[in-house]
């Protein structure tokens, strides 16, 4: 969408790809320091990485999930994936049973972003929606979780609860009590706890601030701590380090049975997907340069201006969007969407019924069609019946940002004209 | 309730009695022990995926690599993995040109520099117009970066002398494994005796074998013949066919050609005749061909499934279902790490295929990285262009060198009584028979290993060799073999045969 690369991170990567650059002066000291390092554990980056991750990246994420969180991670608990869909998709494998007289259920928030829908999909699971609070900002209630998974007991076993925080792509970032609520339940209730935190490292304060799900549980204390089963995913994807392209994240396992944890590592090691030039990006997100190194300014300061762009990107599009008749939006806490709620008249939605097009289905292709803007329907993420909302990106340089609210304010100004 | 209880079965009143309890004990805060994922709660497919090659035996060498470290004092000084096909580790120089692009292609500032030659920068910035945001940082589309699809259509089509090749039908993928696991999940079905049966060769490579384990397909095995060099008679493929009709429904035949582990390059006839068997008896073909550039036999040639079918004419051509697949992984590259590769689909049903561009939507997109290096394998230097010179010397180097080392290890273990090795046709690997003695056999049973799986251990303690039994890939009955890759660099691979061979012997004494 526009943002740049962070150099460090690109520098590594050259270097570790075409060593002759560490003859070289004209890259950093610690930039060289790095890649041999890098190359020293790995050989060749062509070489095939060992099963659950390179031991050095496995200890830096060790580390960096030690730091973050105050509580000692262990390595070997670490899985190194190819983004967070393929770890979530290989731990699909490992949970569901999809065969029999009784499915495993996996509780799901609405709204929910559309691969792991389908990842649920191609597992066979069962999909066991749960309705995020649109109203007090898409907070996660439990006596709403409560409904939905006593719903599924008749027609599914229900093992898993899947949750996104910072939501995708509701932006909603947990507090620390709505955590501690959640893990609960899934005490209570004997659910798998998957913790989507992809967007962990962009939250924008207001006096919110992230917590993992291990931390909290953590501090939960004896019974939880010990005995809650988690799982925890995070990528290089998101964040300032923002390299999608190069898939690589890594999946943490709390309190997962011994022999289970075998059948774990099995299973990533013939999904043999994880490219060694993704694992030298994660090695330097979960350990990138200090203060007093050479390259530690620039990093710094890319880091800041990154977030300095989404945080004036959330607030512009707020400002923009709260202005519009017909349009409302909650707080955007974290993450790098905006999901906001179309209060399209009834003319609106009788034209889209003639058409045969969902209402937010028609409104995104309206607007692409006529404003060349692409966002996405709520009908493709799930949402309360009656209900129309749109999702769109924020993390695009500040004047493409204007450009899209432009486009999407003319837009509907019009819209709404021709639709009253 | 009370009088409820008193009236009920015993066993449901004690049921009310727990579910009380587990409340009170919610209520409290506290739990049941015993997890919610057990080894009876999860899949119950994971349980039978076992795959040899990182298997028992690579983790007792990672501890022995560990022990030798701390300074444990073993008869050797070094552990030598010849069970994976890792070129690179063991060794093989990278591609210069293939290093240069993907440097510059990371890090564009290095456009700049004026130590790299104007086609390297030609192709980094030819690449990167094609990647969203011109950044291999970005997600590209599912079924690949467009300008790559269309570069490796083009590569085929040279390859397989003009036949026309449909960017459309390829697919990019995270290495072959990717899009074999990819295809299998969309091939297997059924239940019960209607449950998809898939044909493999015995021997195999054992992601097949795991991969249809984790989807609870049914596994037909075809054996290879070791007497005539490992090649493939259709009429064993005949009688396993109509075997598994009984108990499954066969839909797919794998063949990977030149063979994993067994070197073997099929003739164009055996090509030929598997293509007429698959039309017959309505079989979807996969074809495995990661090896295509590496055959070293005279005589042998590789000819790709694709070329053969067309050549047999329409009657085949327009109706046989068939997917063949290559990586970045083998032949001269080694780039294993990359996880570049891509599947090509020929006679997908339409519908089918709307099916397979949805499943690889889920995991978004194979690594940018490693497509970017899937074009420079289809679209390496030409005359004339600077990097040409380097490029042919690297390439034909490493072949040449590997075309060496299957010949030598053919030699040296054939010279040893009761190793019988056939002709290291083409690919990475050798995969002799070992003769062994009763006693050692019946002393691994009793141990509960498999006879080969007790020997290459005794290998790994003994002399620091860490190869995979026989049994990792499947074998006739009562027969017994080893996978050893020919990888390491020629001086160390000698000292591996000699050290295999003083093994051999030494075993066989111990145990007559």
């Amino acid at each position: 969408m526009g943002l740049k690369p962070l150099t460090f991170v690109r520098q590594v990567l050259a270097a570790c790809i075409y060593p002759s650059l560490l003859l070289d002066d004209s890259l950093p000291h610690d930039v060289r320091k790095r890649a041999q390092c890098l190359l020293e554990e790995c050989g060749s980056i062509g070489s095939y990485a060992p099963m659950t991750g390179i031991r050095k990246v496995l200890l830096s994420v060790s580390e960096f999930i030690t730091r973050r969180d105050g509580i000692v991670s262990n390595p070997d608990n670490i899985i190194i994936t190819s983004g967070s869909q393929h770890g979530i998709i290989v731990l699909l494998k490992l949970l569901v049973q999809s065969e029999g007289s009784v499915r495993t259920g996996v509780l799901i928030p609405v709204p929910c972003y559309i691969s792991f829908k389908k990842a649920l999909t191609a597992q066979g699971a069962v999909a066991v929606p749960y309705y995020l609070c649109e109203e007090e900002g898409w907070t996660v209630q439990i006596k709403e979780l409560r409904r939905a998974l006593h719903a599924a007991r008749g027609h599914c076993n229900p093992m898993v609860l899947y949750i996104i925080n910072p939501g995708n792509p509701s932006g909603h970032v947990q507090s620390k009590a709505s955590i501690e609520e959640v893990i609960r339940f899934a005490a209570e209730e004997r659910l798998f706890l998957m913790a989507d935190e992809v967007y962990q490292s962009i939250v924008y304060g207001n006096g919110r601030e992230f917590y993992s799900y291990k931390k909290v549980l953590s501090e939960m204390g004896s019974p939880y701590s010990n005995n809650v089963e988690l799982a925890s995913f995070h990528t290089i994807s998101k964040g300032a380090i923002g390299e999608c392209g190069l898939r690589t994240g890594y999946m943490e396992l709390v309190n997962i049975d011994p022999e289970v944890m075998q059948y774990a590592y099995s299973l990533f090691t013939i999904n043999l997907n994880v490219p060694v030039i993704g694992q030298i990006a994660l090695d330097v997100m979960a350990d990138p340069p200090q203060p007093g190194q050479p390259s530690y300014a620039l990093y710094a300061q890319v880091r800041v201006e990154i977030f300095l762009t989404l945080m004036n990107n959330v607030q512009r599009t707020l400002e923009v969007l709260t202005g519009l008749p017909g349009i409302t939006c909650q707080p955007i806490m974290g993450g790098v969407f905006a999901f906001a709620r179309l209060h399209l008249s009834e003319a609106a939605i009788k034209h889209a019924k003639e058409k045969k097009l969902k209402p937010d289905f028609l409104y995104c292709l309206r607007l692409l069609e006529d404003m060349r803007l692409f966002a996405s329907p709520g009908c493709d993420f799930g949402q309360e019946e009656g209900t129309y909302h749109i999702r769109m990106c924020l993390a695009t340089p500040e004047e493409t940002m204007e450009d899209v609210l432009q486009r999407l304010k003319s837009f509907h100004l019009r819209f709404i004209k021709e639709f009253p | 309730m009370k009088w409820c209880v008193q009236v009920l079965n015993p066993s449901f009143s004690q049921l009310l009695k727990s579910q009380n309890t587990r409340s009170e004990m919610a209520e409290n805060g506290l739990l049941h022990h015993g997890k919610v994922l057990t080894v009876d709660t999860m899949n119950p497919n994971v349980k039978r995926v076992e795959y040899a090659v990182r298997g028992p035996i690579v983790q007792r060498a990672l501890q022995i690599e560990k022990e030798l470290k701390e300074g444990v004092k073993k008869p050797f000084t070094e552990v030598i993995k010849a069970n994976i096909g890792d070129c690179h580790a063991m060794g093989q120089k990278p591609i210069t040109f293939f290093r240069q692009v993907l440097a510059l292609c990371s890090y564009p500032e290095l456009l700049e520099d004026n130590k790299f030659p104007e086609d390297v920068k030609n192709r980094a910035r030819r690449i990167l117009q094609a990647c969203a945001g011109r950044s291999l940082g970005a997600y590209s589309a599912s079924q690949g970066i467009e300008l790559v699809r269309r570069d490796v259509a083009q590569y085929i089509e040279r390859r397989d002398g003009g036949i026309p090749c449909n960017p459309d039908n390829i697919y990019l993928t995270a290495g072959a494994s990717d899009a074999i696991m990819t295809m299998l999940k969309l091939l297997v079905s059924g239940e019960g005796p209607s449950r998809t049966g898939v044909m493999i060769s015995i021997p195999q490579y054992p992601l097949y074998s795991a991969a249809l384990a984790e989807l609870a397909a049914v596994q037909i095995n075809y054996y290879l013949d070791e007497e005539k060099c490992w090649s493939l008679d259709v009429s064993e493929l005949r009688r396993a066919l109509e075997a598994a009709r009984k108990h499954c429904r066969p839909r797919v035949l794998c063949i990977i050609n030149p063979g994993n582990p067994t070197g073997q390059v099929q003739s164009r006839q055996c090509v030929e005749d598997v293509i007429q068997f698959a039309a017959e008896e309505n079989l979807f073909l996969m074809a495995d061909e990661v090896y295509q550039d590496n055959v070293y036999a005279e005589g042998c040639q590789f000819h790709s499934f694709k070329k053969v079918l067309f050549e047999m004419g329409p009657e085949y051509s327009d109706k046989l279902e068939l997917a063949s697949f290559h990586s970045t992984s083998k032949c001269y590259m080694g780039e294993c790490g990359f996880r570049g590769g891509y599947m090509e689909v020929v006679n997908l049903d339409p519908e089918v295929k709307v099916q397979l561009t949805k499943l690889v939507s889920v995991r978004l997109c194979p690594s940018v990285p490693g497509q970017a290096l899937l074009d420079l394998v289809v679209n390496p230097p030409q005359p004339g262009e600077p990097s040409y010179g380097t490029f042919i010397k690297e390439r034909s180097h490493t072949l040449e060198v590997l075309a060496e080392k299957a010949k030598m290890t053919q030699e040296i273990l054939n010279q040893v009584p009761g190793i019988t090795c056939n002709p290291v046709q083409g690919a990475m690997y050798t995969f002799p028979q070992i003769q062994l003695p009763p006693k050692a056999i019946a002393e691994a049973k009793e141990k509960g290993q498999a006879p080969d799986m007790f020997y290459c251990m005794k290998l790994l303690e003994e002399k620091g060799i860490c190869l995979v039994p026989g049994s990792g890939f499947g074998q006739r009955d009562g027969t017994y073999h080893f996978r050893m890759t020919i990888l390491p660099p020629t001086e160390k691979l000698k000292i591996v045969l000699d050290k295999v061979k003083e093994f051999h012997q030494s075993f066989t004494e111990q145990y007559s």
